[in-house]
Formats: C-alpha cells, sequence, structure tokens
C-alpha cells in the first residue's frame, strides 16, 4: 500500500506526522499534519474547510487504513455524504464498513435553557464512544465554533473547550477543527488560543471577478513547512493543493522526434521536430497565425494515429474546423475518428484552479499524446501571473510526466514580441518559437523563428510563412542591408539587387570603355608629340641646314668681295668678319 | 376541549399539557456532584408541581453512550421533557428553579 509514504520525513527524531494523502498538502507540509495533534483550519465561508477536513478523513481510511471520526456541528450526515459525492468521496459507503462514524451534533439554543452549573462531558464521551466504536486515528470537529452560538455560557465553552484539546492529545488522535475566520484574529472565537501545534489558512479571493482558493500554512510547530500562500482547487478528485515550488524534476523523458506538420519547421528544428514529451511555447502578436500552427501540428499528430486534445479558450470547435478548412487543414474526419478532441471554453468561466481540474480531467479521460492549448495567456490573465505560472507549471508537470508533448499558444500584445509574463513562463518551455509580423510597404507579414530549442540543434533564422490555400509555406525571409524583408518587400529586394548587379556590370563595362578611350586619347596625344617633336627635330635639322648654307654662301661672298676690294689677304676672325660687313655694305 | 383553539393564549398552551404524564430524561456523567444535586432539584421541582404526574429517566452516558446522540446531549446534566411535546431541554444542575420552571413550561415566562 502507500503506507511507505506515511513515513516520508518522520524519523524518530522528528515530529512525527500523519498524511494527509491530500495532493500537494503533503509536500507543503513535508509529510503531514502533526501525528496525535489538533490542527486548526481556518477560513471564510466556501474556502473548502469541511472539504479538507473530509477529505482528511476519507483518505486516512481509503489509504492510510486509519479510521476517522466526523463530528459535524453544522451539516447532517446526509447533507455531508452529498456534498463530498460529488468529489467521488463514498462516505457513506465508509460508514457502513465502520471506517468512518460521522456525528451530527446540533444544539438549537432557543431550545436550551439554562439553570445552574453544567460541564461538556456530554460531547466527550460521545466522542470518546465514536472514537472507540471503530478504533479512530482521525477525528475532525466541523465546525466547533457553533457551540459559541448555541451555548448560552461562554466561560464554561472556554474553559471546556481547552480541555477538549488536551483531551484530544492525550487520546493520540490526529485532529482536524476547521472553525471560521475571524475579522482581526485567524478565527472568530479565537479558538487558535486553544490549538497551537498547526494551524493552516484557507482563503477564498476573487481577483478580477474570478474566484481562487488559496491554502497557506500559519504555523507548524516543530517542523519546517512551506510558508507560502499557494492555490488550491476542488476538483473531481478532491482537493489539489498546487505547490510550484517543491514539483520536483524528474520526469522521464524521450529521445523519439515528432514532426511539426510544416517540413520547414521540422528542418529548422534541427531537421526532425520537436521531442516527445517536451513543452512548446508558441508566442506572437494577434493574427500572427498561432492557432494555424498548432493545428498543422495537431493534424500531424492525428494523421500519425497519435490523440489530440485541443483546448481552445478563444474559439469553438466548429470555428476552427471551419477556419482552418480554408487553408486546406481537413481536422473534421480526424475529429470523427477520435483521434482528434477539442475542448472549448471561456477563460473566464471560472476560475484558473477550475480550469485546471477540467483539464486534468479530460487529459485523464482521453489519453492524448499530444496536448495544445490555445491560447494559454487568456486563461494566464484569469488569475495573478504567478498563480498562472503556477498553473502552467503544474499543468507543464503533469504533461511531462505522462510523455505527453505540450503545445502553448501565447498573445502577446501590440509590437512587443515579449512580454514579462512570456519570460517567466518561458523558462518553463523546453522549445519556443516566435511569430511576429513585419509592417512595411503597406502591408504586414508573418515571420517565425526558433527562439530556444533545448537539446537540439536548430536554426537561427528567421523565415517568412506564408499562408495560403494549401497551408503554411515557410520561406526564407530577405535579410538585406536594412534588416529583414518580407513580402513584397522581398521580392522588390530581390528585383533591386539584381538592377544592382547590372548597374554594377553596366558602370564597370563604361569604365573600361572610358580607360580604353583614355588610353586612346593618351596614345593619341603621346603620337601627337612623337610628330611634334619629329617636325621640329625636322625644322632643326633644316635651320641647320640652312645655317651652314647661308654661311658658305657668306664666306664664298666675303672671299669674292675681298677679291674685288683688294684686301688683305690675311683674314681676321671668322664671326667678326661676317657681323661686319652687312653694316659695312650700308 | 381548548386543544382545537388556534388562537389560545401562551397560559392556554402551557395549562393543556398538565392533563397528561410528563416524561423527563435527566443525562447525566457519572455520579458527580452535578449530577446528584441536579437529580435531587428536578425531583424536588416534580414532586412541588406535577405530583403523580411525572416519570424522571436518569441516563448515565458513561454506561450507555450512544444515547447521547438521540436527544443530541453536548452539556452534562441535560433534563428534556420528552413528553408532553414539544421538547424542551433545560441543562446545568438545575439550581435556579424559577429558570427550571419557565424551561419547562410549568408557568409561564413572564
Amino acid at each position: 500500500m502507500k503506507n511507505s509514504r506515511s513515513k516520508i520525513g518522520a524519523p524518530a527524531s522528528l515530529l512525527p506526522k500523519c498524511p494527509t494523502g491530500i495532493q500537494g498538502l503533503d509536500e507543503i507540509t513535508g509529510g503531514g499534519l502533526p501525528r496525535g495533534r489538533p490542527t486548526l483550519v481556518c477560513g471564510g465561508a466556501g474556502c473548502g474547510k469541511t472539504l479538507l477536513a473530509t477529505e482528511f478523513l476519507v483518505r486516512g481510511a481509503t489509504q492510510f487504513g486509519e479510521a476517522g471520526v466526523l463530528m459535524a456541528f453544522e451539516e447532517t450526515e446526509k447533507e455531508l455524504n452529498a456534498n463530498v459525492a460529488s468529489l467521488g468521496f463514498d462516505l457513506a459507503g465508509l460508514v457502513r464498513r465502520k471506517k468512518i462514524v460521522v456525528d451530527y451534533v446540533h444544539v438549537e439554543r432557543s431550545e436550551v435553557r439554562e439553570s445552574g452549573e453544567y460541564d461538556l462531558e456530554g460531547l466527550f464521551v460521545r466522542l470518546n464512544h465514536a472514537i472507540d466504536s471503530v478504533g479512530a486515528k482521525r477525528v475532525v470537529l466541523d465546525t466547533l465554533e457553533v457551540l459559541f452560538s448555541s451555548l448560552p455560557n461562554e466561560a464554561v465553552l472556554r474553559s471546556e473547550l481547552r480541555r477538549l484539546f488536551r483531551w484530544l492529545k492525550d487520546k493520540g488522535v490526529t485532529a482536524v477543527i476547521t472553525a471560521e475566520r475571524g475579522r482581526e484574529s485567524l478565527t472568530r472565537h479565537g479558538l487558535e488560543e486553544y490549538v497551537s501545534d498547526c494551524v493552516i489558512l484557507l482563503d477564498h479571493r476573487v481577483n478580477d471577478q474570478v474566484a481562487t482558493r488559496h491554502l497557506r500554512v500559519v504555523k507548524y510547530r516543530g517542523a519546517l513547512h512551506g510558508t507560502n500562500e499557494f492555490p488550491f482547487l476542488i476538483g473531481a478528485e478532491g482537493i489539489s493543493v498546487l505547490p510550484i515550488t517543491s514539483l520536483a524534476l524528474n520526469h522521464r523523458v524521450s529521445s523519439e522526434r515528432i514532426a511539426t506538420g510544416i517540413p520547414r519547421l521540422d528542418v529548422m528544428l534541427g531537421g526532425r521536430g520537436f521531442f516527445r514529451g517536451s513543452s512548446i511555447l508558441l508566442t506572437g502578436t494577434p493574427g500572427t497565425g498561432k492557432t494555424i500552427i498548432s493545428s498543422n501540428f495537431a493534424q500531424a499528430a492525428a494523421r500519425r494515429g497519435e490523440r489530440v486534445l485541443y483546448f481552445s479558450f478563444e474559439e469553438s470547435p466548429h470555428q476552427i474546423i471551419r477556419n482552418m478548412h480554408s487553408i486546406g487543414l481537413r481536422l473534421e474526419p480526424l475529429v470523427k475518428r477520435g483521434l482528434l478532441r477539442f475542448h472549448s471554453a471561456r477563460p473566464s468561466l471560472y476560475g484558473l484552479e477550475m480550469h485546471l481540474a477540467t483539464m486534468f480531467k479530460e487529459i485523464a479521460t482521453f489519453k492524448p499524446h499530444v496536448v495544445i492549448v490555445d491560447p494559454i495567456t487568456s486563461l494566464m490573465h484569469s488569475g495573478t501571473d504567478s498563480e498562472g505560472k503556477g498553473m502552467v507549471t503544474r499543468l507543464i508537470d503533469y504533461l511531462k510526466g505522462g510523455l505527453v508533448t505540450s503545445l502553448f499558444t501565447s498573445l502577446t500584445h501590440g509590437g512587443h514580441a515579449l512580454q514579462q509574463s512570456e519570460a517567466a513562463m518561458s523558462s518553463l518551455m523546453d522549445s519556443w518559437i516566435l511569430l511576429q509580423d513585419f509592417e512595411g510597404n503597406g502591408e504586414r507579414n508573418r515571420v517565425l523563428y526558433v527562439l530556444k530549442a533545448r537539446g537540439m540543434k536548430h536554426s537561427n533564422q528567421i523565415r517568412e510563412f506564408l499562408i495560403s490555400d494549401h497551408g503554411i509555406d515557410v520561406v526564407d525571409a530577405y535579410i538585406g542591408a536594412s534588416g529583414v524583408l518580407t513580402g513584397s518587400a522581398r521580392a522588390a529586394q530581390g528585383a533591386l539587387e539584381k538592377a544592382a548587379v547590372l548597374t554594377t556590370q553596366q558602370e564597370a563595362a563604361r569604365r573600361k570603355r572610358e580607360l580604353e578611350r583614355k588610353r586612346e586619347a593618351i596614345e593619341r596625344q603621346i603620337s601627337g608629340l612623337r610628330s611634334d617633336y619629329e617636325s621640329e627635330t625636322m625644322e632643326l635639322r633644316r635651320i641647320d641646314e640652312q645655317l651652314g648654307t647661308s654661311t658658305l654662301m657668306l664666306t664664298t661672298e666675303r672671299t669674292a668681295s675681298g677679291i674685288l676690294r683688294q684686301a688683305d689677304p690675311k683674314a681676321p676672325d671668322r664671326r667678326n668678319g661676317a657681323a661686319h660687313p652687312g653694316r659695312r655694305h650700308q | 376541549m381548548k386543544t382545537k383553539t388556534k388562537t389560545g393564549s401562551r397560559r392556554a398552551a402551557s395549562r393543556r399539557p398538565t392533563a397528561k404524564l410528563w416524561q423527563l430524561r435527566l443525562y447525566v456523567v457519572d455520579e458527580t456532584a452535578k449530577s446528584v444535586a441536579a437529580l435531587t432539584n428536578l425531583t424536588r421541582i416534580c414532586e412541588n408541581h406535577l405530583k403523580g404526574r411525572y416519570r424522571i429517566t436518569v441516563i448515565d452516558l458513561l454506561k450507555q453512550p450512544q444515547l447521547a446522540k438521540g436527544d443530541q446531549i453536548l452539556a452534562v446534566p441535560t433534563v428534556v421533557r420528552r413528553l408532553p411535546s414539544p421538547v424542551r431541554t433545560i441543562i446545568g444542575n438545575l439550581t435556579d428553579t424559577a429558570l427550571v420552571l419557565v424551561g419547562l413550561d410549568l408557568r409561564p415566562s413572564d
């Protein structure tokens, strides 16, 4: 049996503990309530005190083989049976099998008169009788405070209550006493004064019109305990406290990979898609195609013969089926074959814990391979951030435990790709795919990229994805100097670059031609210069020749005139002679 | 007789049962001082006001704890007037005779 559980956290040196069997509560208290001592459970109306106490008894009887006594001051046996039957507890059956004794104590003050001294020995006798008749180890007194309104003498009552708790301790039973929450104190009549070993406070708060229950261990003498406030829910299997911090991380893992239904996306994820049993987050602004990708994933899984459970918090199943039909996804046959199941509910329908309970129930009955929650954000907004995170943690934990692959879509708002809550949630996710849209050129285009994918090689590229009649097509986004380009801009950029290449080629050709021309011009110039030079050389030669001729002529002339004048035969310097003749002539 | 008159005053209603046999149960736990005092006081009052028309049953819950449930006994000693109806309950050792008379409808409360 589960007796081994009762020994958890209760070595001889420590306070022995009495496991409640209530999901999560034993984790918070490190093993259960203090054994053989009274525990006070207080809270306002309708926060689940009676239920918690009853579950403590029922689980004690069914799981731990400890009989119990329920002394009810508010509800009759019949009412109690009916109330807990909705949680699957067969209280009446346990009573028949002598596992539990229910004693309804009712005192109408108007029928009672007081004369002289009295004590509550009658109550002790009744309780003692009930305990002994089944050998009870657990006792619940619900709600003892009713006595304050039904018995006139408070002084007597108080001293008797003190005696009662002492007596319960001596009797060695583990008792749970419920009490109404007071305005300034824990309980309306100060019962905490008598019960000092363990006090648990329940609370039912309304946040944004949605009520959530919380549990807090205010006091636990002699033991470590979680001091936080934990949300708890009352579901089909009783109370379930959600101790986020105490979740153990020891899931089995699978290295099997499952395709996303979008081949190109599989390629981006190391070629083979997601790991089975991993948690996937799909974030995007409105209209980026989250539901479409989810549906693709659902279709791919269902076609492999896996069961897919689709929680939709925004659209009705028919609407999704119709919408997906328009892009070529045929979900209806899969629904008919029982491979795909939709569960739609408005997030505001009930509180977070109730949603979680419903989801757990659906998952437990349908036993899906893949669970899709679309979108998780609208659900998270029905509680506070931390509650939402706690819920997602719990859900992921539950799903991972069963190797169920989970896909959560998350709606982000205008422009901000990342929001605080997403950042917090992302740490719980194994893979994170981001959808975004780019505006420009008078159009809006969708892109997709893998932000993280634990344990697999994945693409760092931003890809554009197109939604057509045939589904999703992921294409390379154009990455130019001015960033990522998509859609017509991608096409335009392509053309632009082509043109640019052409221009460059033309430019090169032009330059080449120009250079050629320049070279030709220079060559022409060179040849011109050369011909100039040549003509000048020629000129020079001519001049030289001329000069020679004229000198010769001059000499000849002078000689001739000297002969004529009969000048000295001895001629002076040739040059002087040459300089004078003209003047002399004149 | 007068039993059918709906408009019967409180006095009339309180007088009516006197004709029948009074059945009284005294619940006690063990023979404590309180238990003994309660029985003594009850017997005295009955002798004075209901001579020959009453029967007192003493129930010791220590011996018969299962009987506590039937009359919803918490406090002891408790006197329960089983007959005539309606059921009346008085807790305490019955030292205050006037209160007992009012509680048992033996005397009008005013």
